[in-house]
């Protein structure tokens, strides 16, 4: 069976995972990413970089031995996922694939995604949208749910803050929108970079041009990565940036709103 | 709440508690006066409580509407000289000790010097017992092995059902004459019968009297009170204590004054453990309040008043003084009535009504740390009941906890009771499973299973003292293999338990010779029918439990032996040894080794949790169905109160990488710190414990409050909770407080002193716990969202 041969690069299973989607669900966090955004909370994904490839099939990440940083079947993968299989069915949860970025691995994840539907679990998946538009077309066939991160609008700012042009990534989301799976967009809120006006505007103006998603979720930026970065031996960009306060958010989620989005998340 | 309860809470937790000898003088002068009469015990016992509850000073305070005071003023508390003696020394460090402590006046040490000492001296029942243990039990107690909770207190523990609402004292009477009648002369028993429920017939009289005492005060007092709508309540107080306990009741009131009329009996009568507690208070009182709703006698706000009033009734009333090893078992002034919400009928539906959203939103408004609460949680009750429970979870103060009646009721009918009296009961005390009304399911004592380990690891002996307490199971430094190590530990098992388990019955024989307690006897089926003492098996059951300590500690422990001598061989078995007796100091590596890279358990992972099983099932097995001397069966439960402290203080460094001294791991939790999955992770880990052949587990898991903020994460703790009952998982309670909040609180304890926490099987005033289990508790693994 292919679910014995390939092997998935991850970094991290977390359960009682609350805020990746629907329920309690079990995350499992896929190394490597395409992308290199300053703020990242994740740097320990991030590595092999690949720069500026996006996730393409056939793509093998190396093995590592770093504690948590593993090579995983899929077999292996579901009875870890399903070790909280009671908790899942009890709070209509499932499993959740991020990273790094999930479709760097695309034969690994559409092997566990296939698994885990014939399972009955209910899979979502948390991207950055950064990959070819077929691989990304045919991993949509197998999630349920999506998790697709929006973070600048304007081009060049994109290139500037994440390593990498948005073209592939707002193809996608067109893609995304015809698919009608059950989407949430997520816009990381970064003091002066994701949270500024025009981007506000620009985003609120994407999202009225789709036909499908309307849903939008606020996630604050937290400085917690920061010892991360300081472990790591990576700089750390963001410097001494501190998180937006309630009153911003309430704004942006406000502006949000008066273009006919649905916000969620954000001001508590 | 409305201003004259807020005055009344106000008062009540600002309250201090002191010794009262107002009892303790009584009960003396009852027994001087009878002496050297032939009265058979239970009559004297019933006399001497008519004589208290006839003699003892009234406390109305100014806007009750619930009346009845154990002592002459709130926290009061009287002591129990016929029972436990306390010595000038025991008065000095009541009066003085850091935690727990009780004012005591000079006067009471006065009398106590003068009166109660002189007179009680060499005939209390703690002499009796420690008397009649013998060498290996006072060595194995001395040790540290287990603990004896009837030496201070009697049994106790137990609930009560329903019966107090359909019959009044006057029906309980003619019940006993009935009784007497079918006495048949012949019956070997039949004068001790006889004897015992004469003695009931006065009880129910000293509690008759003691209301119409309250009804002739109020008398007196609406007379004199200016207040017009003050005088109409007293008036009307009046004609409740004059109908209930006599009669049955037939409004909300007296249904509420009458239980509360009872728990002063029950708890004046002697000083049992857990107090005493309603049990199913929502179900007991809904009858009444849907009858006076919808008549329009009463309104909701009315209601929430009167139980708010019960309420500060019972935080009016702390444990009696406790002194020695009990004292640090039971390291509180919570007296463990817990008051069970929702879960099933007699019929088996759904059982929450209006009143158990009614209560609950009482128990979040007072925010006392007396009465405990919970609730009781089925698969038939709806969602929406969890929910509002976990609400009140969130404010933080650690009430209600959360039950799981389904598995109550299959663990009730395990032990072979009737299926409607498994329905109708719950959990009291910590996580106690008992059938209310009906069973006397009284705690023996906690036992110290990681100590017996260490003893296994010493051959017998107790290296704190040097002293041979167990058996010789063979030097460990010899042992070849895991399962050879496991069988010394289950030799020493075996051997402690048979210690305790025959200590056990000859403290019932005591209990039931010496210190019968007619008047809670009238309150248990079917101590009336049968003429039988509470204490003498005439309970329709009668369960003995041994509490397991420490499961988390030896499973760690054991699984670190098995996996860094016998399986990784990181380190011998004599290195082993030394590190331990070094406290590890010698040893970096091997501790590092075992805090870092030994499975645990409480990580969902069966490298630990099998040993786990093996550990339960050693002690279910060596306990589960041993006859005790009241006709019943002894049983186990997982559960710590504060034991889990002072068992760590006995013990010197463990396998599992806990230094000497430090506290037991607590309940079914994992070792403070060992879990690092998440609470799924704890749960699928605790949920590997049988359960169902329990009579009770206690999980304690805190969390942050940011996980609670929003509805989804409260609708993801009752998914959470959900699971763990699928499981079958007895009970689970949250602490939900930052560890940020906690170390404030412990530096400046005078700005902190309404934090509540949970400890146990109860919550308790953060800034009132010893240090270590503030530290303790600290350590507890937060979960938060990364």
């Amino acid at each position: 069976m292919t679910g014995e041969r390939i092997q998935g690069n991850i970094f991290d299973i977390k359960r009682y995972a609350i805020h990746d989607g629907n329920g309690i669900r079990v995350t499992v966090f896929m190394r490597g990413c395409p992308l290199d955004c300053w703020w990242c909370h994740n740097p320990e994904g991030i590595r092999p970089r690949q720069a500026g490839q996006p996730g393409q099939s056939g793509q093998t990440t190396p093995h590592t031995s770093k504690a948590g940083q593993r090579s995983i079947s899929v077999n292996e993968l579901i009875q870890e996922v399903e070790k909280d299989l009671i908790f899942i069915d009890e709070s209509g949860g499932g499993v959740t694939f991020s990273g790094g970025e999930p479709l760097m691995q695309p034969d690994f994840l559409i092997n566990a995604l296939e698994a885990f539907g014939k399972r009955y679990v209910h899979r979502t998946l948390d991207t950055s949208g950064f990959a070819d538009t077929e691989v990304f077309a045919s991993v949509l066939e197998h999630v349920d749910q999506v998790l697709f991160d929006l973070k600048l609008i304007n081009e060049e700012e994109h290139a500037k803050y994440t390593g990498v042009s948005n073209d592939l990534i707002l193809k996608n989301l067109r893609i995304l929108d015809q698919s009608e799976k059950d989407v949430i967009l997520r816009l990381p809120v970064i003091p002066g970079i994701t949270d500024v006006e025009s981007n506000i505007r620009a985003i609120g103006e994407l999202v009225s041009t789709l036909e499908n998603i309307d849903t939008l979720e606020l996630l604050s930026y937290h400085a917690t990565a920061r010892a991360k970065y300081e472990r790591l031996g990576v700089e750390f960009r963001m410097g001494d940036i501190v998180p937006v306060s309630e009153r911003d958010l309430v704004s942006i989620k406000y502006t949000m709103e008066s273009m006919g989005i649905k916000v969620i998340g954000g001001p508590e | 709440m409305n201003s004259r309860i807020q005055k009344l809470r106000e008062d009540s937790i600002s309250a201090v508690p002191e010794v009262s000898a107002e009892r303790a003088a009584l009960v003396t002068e009852y027994y001087k006066s009878v002496e050297g009469q032939d009265i058979p015990i239970p009559i004297k016992r019933a006399s001497a409580f008519k004589h208290i509850m006839m003699n003892k000073e009234l406390c109305i305070l100014k806007g009750e509407l619930i009346v009845g005071e154990r002592g002459p003023s709130p926290k009061a508390t009287p002591t129990y000289p016929e029972i436990c003696i306390h010595s000038l020394d025991d008065l000095q460090v009541l009066d003085t000790r850091l935690k727990i402590p009780y004012k005591v006046s000079s006067d009471v040490k006065d009398i106590y010097q003068r009166e109660i000492i002189p007179f009680w001296e060499g005939r209390s029942q703690r002499e009796l017992i420690f008397k009649n243990m013998k060498e290996d039990w006072l060595a194995a107690y001395e040790a540290g092995v287990f603990t004896e909770f009837m030496e201070q207190r009697p049994p106790g523990h137990t609930a009560l059902d329903d019966k107090i609402y359909k019959k009044g004292f006057l029906d309980f009477q003619k019940d006993i004459q009935a009784s007497i009648g079918n006495i048949d002369e012949n019956h070997p028993e039949a004068r001790g019968k006889k004897d015992e429920l004469e003695a009931m017939r006065i009880s129910l009289d000293a509690l008759i009297g003691f209301a119409e005492r309250h009804a002739e005060r109020l008398e007196e007092m609406a007379r004199v009170e200016p207040d017009a709508d003050r005088k109409k309540e007293i008036e009307e107080m009046v004609r409740v204590c004059r109908r209930v306990p006599a009669n049955s009741p037939e409004s909300f009131w007296e249904a509420i004054q009458y239980y509360w009329f009872v728990h002063i009996g029950i708890i004046t009568e002697v000083n049992p453990w857990d107090a005493f507690n309603p049990g199913r208070l929502d179900q007991h009182l809904y009858p009444f309040y849907k009858q006076e709703i919808e008549a329009g006698t009463l309104t909701e706000e009315r209601a929430k008043e009167l139980l708010q009033a019960l309420w500060i009734k019972f935080n009016n009333h702390p444990a009696p003084p406790k002194v020695g090893v009990t004292s640090k078992e039971s390291s509180t002034y919570t007296d463990f009535a817990l008051i069970n919400l929702g879960g099933l009928k007699e019929d088996g539906s759904d059982a929450v009504n209006d009143l158990s959203y009614l209560i609950l939103d009482v128990i979040g408004e007072m925010r006392l740390v007396q009465p405990s609460s919970m609730i009781q949680l089925s698969k038939k009750n709806p969602d929406r009941f969890i929910k509002h429970a976990i609400q009140i979870v969130r404010s933080g103060f650690g009430q209600p906890s959360v039950f799981n009646t389904d598995a109550i009721v299959q663990e009730l009918m395990l032990q072979g009771k009737r299926l409607e009296d498994a329905r109708t009961g719950g959990a009291s005390g910590c996580v106690e499973s008992g059938a209310f009304g009906k069973e006397a399911y009284i705690l023996t004592g906690y036992f110290n299973i990681p100590k017996v380990l260490e003893i296994a690891l010493h051959n017998g002996h107790d290296p704190r003292t040097g002293n041979k307490v167990g058996v010789e199971t063979g030097d460990p430094s010899k042992f070849e293999s895991f399962d050879q190590l496991y069988e010394a530990f289950e030799k020493q098992m075996k051997y402690f338990i048979d210690i305790k388990i025959i200590g056990n019955n000859i403290i019932d024989q005591l209990y039931a010779r010496y210190l019968p307690v007619p008047f809670l006897s009238t309150m248990i089926d079917d101590c009336i029918s049968e003429g039988k003492d509470y204490h003498d098996g005439g309970a329709r059951y009668n369960t003995s439990y041994i509490q397991g300590v420490g499961l988390g500690s030896i499973t760690d422990s054991l699984v670190s032996i098995k996996h860094n001598v016998f399986d990784r061989k990181t380190a011998t078995m004599t290195e082993f040894q030394k590190a331990l007796a070094e406290d590890f100091d010698g040893s970096p590596e091997l501790h590092h080794a075992i805090m870092e890279n030994t499975p645990k358990y409480g990580n969902d992972d069966d490298r630990a949790d099998d040993i786990m099983k093996r550990v339960f099932n050693t002690y279910y097995g060596l306990i589960d169905g041993r006859p005790n001397s009241r006709g019943g069966q002894h049983r186990i439960n997982l559960l710590p109160t504060t034991v889990h402290i002072y068992f760590g203080s006995v013990i010197g460094a463990l396998p599992d990488g806990r230094k000497a001294g430090q506290p037991l791991s607590e309940g079914v939790s994992p070792v403070q710190g060992a879990d690092r999955n998440g609470p799924t992770s704890v749960l699928r880990s605790a949920g590997k414990i049988d359960h169902i052949r329990t009579g009770g587990t206690l999980l304690n898991q805190k969390f942050t409050p940011q996980l609670l903020a929003d509805d989804a994460g409260r609708n993801k703790l009752a998914h959470l909770i959900r699971g763990y009952f699928k499981m079958d998982g007895h009970h689970i309670q949250f602490n939900v407080v930052t560890a940020e909040a906690l170390r404030k609180a412990q530096q400046e304890p005078e700005k902190h002193r309404d934090l509540i926490v949970r400890v146990a099987g109860y919550s308790d005033y953060f800034v009132d716990l010893a240090p270590e289990l503030q530290e303790e508790i600290i350590n507890r693994t937060e979960h938060q969202d990364l």
